[in-house]
């Protein structure tokens, strides 16, 4: 006996993604210091329960073009964790507060582990994560608001979500924000849209740190580089004036 | 090659010349005659020096900081970019570098098909860049491979297993090429190897692609013979220098342009996640300079004669010289391979673009038509375009439209600008 069983049609045509104003885009583009401020609380309130960032260390924070926390604050967040270090003088690993030098600290001891308690599926490391996704900040930006009902006719499994943005449009995480699911320290309202911006500057620095001091060289570099053009233009046209001929 | 014996002006510079004639070559480099009629097309070849060693700079600086081992390569490549002072400049530039470098010498492949640089007395000249173009993908290829992306690891098994078409001994030599079952470690630390190596034998080669150059002298927008030294050449230096140095500062405005503001955008997202032997990358697609030969190897239905054909298509440049029967060198004075040159030109980048299309429905009912058509080109429309095609009169020197024009030239002249 046939059955015909409902396709899933997944929607072949391109989404567009949700469009915000970045402050780091454009020649001089710069991180709003505040936005990566909250993005990190944003981070380390929700997203670390599940997401490593491994890449990272707790000086960074602190360090010039980045959130730009003060270094005793950097030093109080990374205390704040515990590390396990070792092996000591009797060969056994112990528990440490966190220092300035320690990487963050992994939700899970391991991949395996990390699949086993999100069924099956690896919550990726987020150190670039904005630089290993096609669209970029804006895709990042746009799959956090993208949670919506599903479509009828679409079938979801046990621990699946529908989400407006994401490949094939199911995803395993669920919805990750809503409004006031933290409280901003600097007392900025705690929307979805807020938090989604603040925390996607935050990975944006991330995966780029040098982003600033980037933009900066560039344009240095770059003036630089014309004024020389046209000095070596001129006397480019002087030395050949000597000769019967057309540069 | 000035027609006076040089003699260094000092005792000491005469005494070290007599054991070691190196002044005579520094004297050869600057007084080198050049036609004085080289358009900017012809300022490549520096511009492409220029990339080599800015790639062997910033290579030796990404090696000592560099990890070659399958679970710290990407690691070691995160701490280059976070943790090595400039180290995320460094790998820009060596990262965009490489696209800079196949940019530049595609523009450099194109003029020399242009203006028939490659015909006699300069097919040992082609020949030699040849090699070096295929050197370069090599390099570039395994280089791709070292941040252990999942771009780096399924590009190099895809590529790698092409070589699993070769009847009998395919497999064998697969496993020979992976040290092992799959792409892993041992692949790793060989393409390291191999990547840090092949820059230098390009180098050398292109020792000689430049000796041999100096042999007949360069070719010119003209196409026709120059006689050295006479009123048509000017020195090497400084006529030639500066104005390379002009254009190879342009080009740096845009190289800079991509490593500071748009450093990942000639890469894949892909390469962004470490390697998983388990995760297949939904489109596994090289970098984009080697499109084209993509879209001709996914062209063929066998996988055997897919190699063959992609292959082929490299190496039948080596050929070229003799394919190409036409005696006229500048494409100036041939109207007809003049458009056919062009059709080429489109054809190539039609290649590229479906070669980074899924190889399905029309993408690859266009890429086959294409690929037909590359062969084609080279195999049946050069040889009988050179036999058949009625060609403008050459002038007779290149001096001629300089001091008064004559009217060949001054029509040619109007054709090339509107090229231009």
């Amino acid at each position: 006996m046939f059955c015909v069983s409902s396709a899933i049609v997944i929607s072949a045509e391109k989404v567009e993604y949700l469009k915000t104003d970045w402050t780091f885009k454009g020649l001089f583009g710069k991180f709003d210091r505040a936005s990566l401020q909250r993005g990190y609380q944003v981070y380390t309130e929700v997203c670390a329960a599940c997401h490593s960032m491994k890449y990272l260390s707790y000086r960074n924070l602190s360090e010039k073009g980045g959130p730009e926390f003060s270094v005793a604050q950097a030093k109080a967040i990374a205390a704040s964790f515990e590390v396990t270090d070792g092996p000591n003088a009797d060969g056994e690993m112990f528990q440490r507060p966190g220092k300035l030098s320690d990487k963050f600290v992994m939700p899970y001891e391991n991949v395996k582990a990390a699949e086993a308690a999100n069924g099956g599926a690896y919550p990726p490391d987020m150190s670039v994560l904005v630089k290993a996704r096609g669209g970029g900040v804006d895709y990042i930006y746009s799959l956090l608001q993208g949670y919506e009902e599903a479509p009828s006719g679409m079938i979801l499994d046990d621990g699946v979500h529908y989400n407006k943005y994401m490949y094939g449009n199911k995803i395993k995480m669920s919805a990750p924000l809503s409004d006031e699911i933290i409280e901003y320290s600097d007392g900025t309202k705690a929307s979805v849209e807020q938090m989604s911006k603040d925390v996607t500057t935050f990975l944006m620095w991330a995966a780029e740190p040098s982003l600033e001091a980037r933009h900066q060289m560039g344009f240095k570099a770059i003036v630089y580089l014309i004024i020389l053009t046209v000095l070596v233009y001129f006397s480019m046209k002087r030395i050949w004036s000597r000769v019967k001929s057309e540069v | 090659m000035s027609d006076h014996e040089y003699t260094p002006k000092s005792k000491a510079g005469k005494w070290f010349n007599d054991r070691l004639p190196l002044l005579t070559l520094a004297n050869h480099l600057t007084d080198y005659p050049t036609p004085k009629n080289l358009n900017y097309w012809w300022t490549f070849g520096g511009i492409l020096t220029f990339c080599l060693i800015t790639q062997i700079v910033t290579g030796l600086v990404l090696a000592m900081h560099y990890i070659a081992h399958a679970d710290m390569a990407f690691e070691s490549v995160e701490h280059i970019m976070r943790d090595v002072n400039y180290g995320w400049l460094i790998r820009y530039i060596h990262a965009n570098g490489a696209s800079m470098f196949f940019l530049a010498v595609y523009i450099h492949i194109f003029r020399s098909l242009f203006y028939g640089s490659y015909k006699s007395p300069r097919e040992i000249i082609w020949i030699i860049g040849i090699i070096i173009y295929l050197l370069m993908m090599a390099a570039a290829f395994m280089g791709y491979v070292l941040p252990w992306g999942q771009m780096s690891f399924w590009g190099a098994t895809v590529i790698t297993n092409l070589f699993s078409a070769i009847p009998l001994v395919g497999e064998g030599v697969v496993t020979w090429l992976w040290g092992g079952y799959s792409v892993d470690n041992p692949t790793l630390t060989r393409f390291f190897t191999l990547h840090y190596l092949i820059p230098f034998l390009i180098l050398g080669l292109v020792v000689l692609h430049i000796w041999a150059l100096h042999v007949p002298g360069n070719n010119n927008p003209v196409g026709i013979d120059v006689k050295k030294p006479s009123k048509d050449t000017v020195p090497f230096h400084p006529y030639i220098v500066i104005k390379d140095g002009f254009a190879l500062l342009m080009f740096m405005i845009v190289f800079a342009f991509f490593v500071f503001y748009a450093p990942n955008i000639l890469g894949h997202a892909d390469n962004y996640i470490e390697a998983n032997p388990l995760v297949t990358p939904a489109h596994i697609v090289p970098e984009w300079y080697l499109l084209p030969f993509y879209a001709i190897l996914r062209s063929v239905p066998d996988k055997l004669l897919g190699v063959v054909a992609m292959l082929s298509a490299i190496l039948i440049l080596a050929v070229l010289p003799w394919l190409d029967t036409s005696k006229i060198r500048s494409a100036v004075f041939r109207p007809l391979y003049k458009q056919f040159y062009w059709i080429l030109v489109a054809d190539v980048l039609i290649l590229g673009y479906v070669g980074a299309m899924p190889a399905e429905g029309l993408y690859l009912l266009i890429a086959r038509v294409a690929t037909a058509y590359y062969f084609l080109h080279f195999l049946v429309i050069l040889p009988v375009l050179g036999l058949k095609e009625r060609t403008i009169p050459l002038p007779l020197s290149i001096t001629e439209p300089v001091l008064g024009g004559s009217p060949n030239m001054a029509m040619a002249k109007k054709k090339e600008s509107k090229i231009e």
